[in-house]
């Protein structure tokens, strides 16, 4: 795909933010096309997580902005907020199911919140979803009752149950054995070629993320250090980029000032 | 999105165009619920849908259900490529009888 012949949907600017006193994320500049997978990767700590949550609108940014569709949500009201939010999936790492709810329930969800539709109509949808994610016949089930990958795909058909434009999903392949981390990857670019779906995956899964990956971003201790695709992030010369490519423990000289400072302050 | 209702030899065809989206696809439902429960047999002519979501698709399945409950005939024509993926998705493109053109379901009749 080329993704440069479309529009950004999601344009991040100049982002600053903070928790408590201390900064995340330093300045971050990134672009997402339409119909493009970008994959956010980066160690422990690197603040992918906290540029997820900032995405997401759950987070209120020091400075800078995050335009998603057009519209600024570091600045839009709540009933923009609401209106932009039926046009976003999220699966959350752990799935976030709600346990008191079956399967199919938790999948109806965002309809339930988000539309008048027939009941009838809506359960059809949520079925046809759990059958994309190869679900289907276990819509009774209680979310305690599943397997992991079994919680990962029904998070992921309750992101799409609504047929989001962007779709973000928090570490796919965390935790599932190889197979069923492949057929998650699958799935991803299956949703993306029918759906057209702009789709951003958080993930610290290399084989994953370069099996997807239209174009990879790599984050570090709150700066970007590269986006680009992966053939050029392979080529790339930046030691931590090879670092975290070869899974090799960072070599850095300790910055020894500093570090008697965070050992000693107060 | 907007429809249109006609007659050939005995079938019911209706004519979708335009975007099915979530505001649109109840108006399509109830089309298409209120041919079959009339007792007439089916045709969806999609050729001039530019877009259909899985609420769109759901209407459609009900649909086919209705007409296999009360034992009419059902089928999609001219469905396009990106609605053909939406289908596929899920499976349904082995699901529904699917033709070319109006003018194809009729000869496969003969």
């Amino acid at each position: 795909m080329n993704a440069t012949l479309h529009q950004p949907v999601i344009e991040i600017d100049k982002l600053v933010t903070h928790y408590g006193t201390t900064e995340i994320l330093h300045g971050i500049d990134l672009e997402v096309h339409e119909g493009e997978i970008m994959i956010i990767m980066g160690g422990s700590g690197s603040g992918k997580s906290t540029l997820l949550r900032y995405l997401l609108g759950l987070g209120i940014p020091t400075s800078g902005s995050i335009r998603l569709l057009g519209q600024d949500i570091t600045r839009c009201d709540a009933d923009a907020m609401y209106q932009l939010r039926r046009n976003m999936g999220v699966a959350f790492q752990g799935g976030a199911l709600l346990s008191s709810l079956s399967v199919v329930e938790n999948v109806m969800l965002p309809l339930r919140e988000h539309t008048k539709l027939d009941e009838k109509t809506m359960r059809i949808m949520a079925r046809m979803k759990l059958e994309v994610v190869n679900l289907g016949g276990y819509e009774d089930m209680m979310p305690a009752e599943l397997s992991g990958g079994m919680i990962k795909r029904a998070a992921l058909a309750r992101a799409i149950v609504m047929d989001p434009k962007l779709l973000f999903f928090d570490e796919p392949s965390a935790g599932l054995d190889p197979v069923v981390a492949a057929e998650l990857d699958e799935l991803i670019l299956r949703l993306r070629d029918a759906m057209g779906m702009t789709i951003v995956v958080v993930t610290h899964e290399l084989d994953s993320a370069f099996k997807i990956a239209d174009r990879i971003t790599v984050l570090d201790r709150g700066h970007i250090l590269i986006t680009d695709t992966v053939t050029a992030l392979r080529a790339s010369d930046n030691e931590r980029i090879q670092s975290l490519l070869n899974r090799t423990p960072s070599k850095e000289r300790l910055e020894a000032d500093a570090y008697m400072d965070r050992l000693t302050a107060g | 999105m907007s429809y249109n209702q006609r007659q050939h030899e005995g079938v019911s065809i209706i004519e979708l165009s335009g975007e099915i989206d979530l505001s649109q696809s109840p108006i399509a439902r109830q089309q298409i619920l209120g041919v079959i429960e009339s007792g007439q047999d089916l045709l969806v002519d999609m050729a001039a849908v530019s877009y259909i979501d899985s609420s769109g698709v759901a209407s459609l399945v009900e649909g086919y259900q209705a007409a296999r409950k009360n034992q009419r005939q059902f089928a999609l024509v001219a469905v396009s490529n990106s609605a053909m993926s939406v289908l596929s998705l899920a499976r349904l493109d082995q699901v529904f009888p699917i033709y070319a053109s109006v003018d194809a379901y009729f000869q496969q009749d003969d």
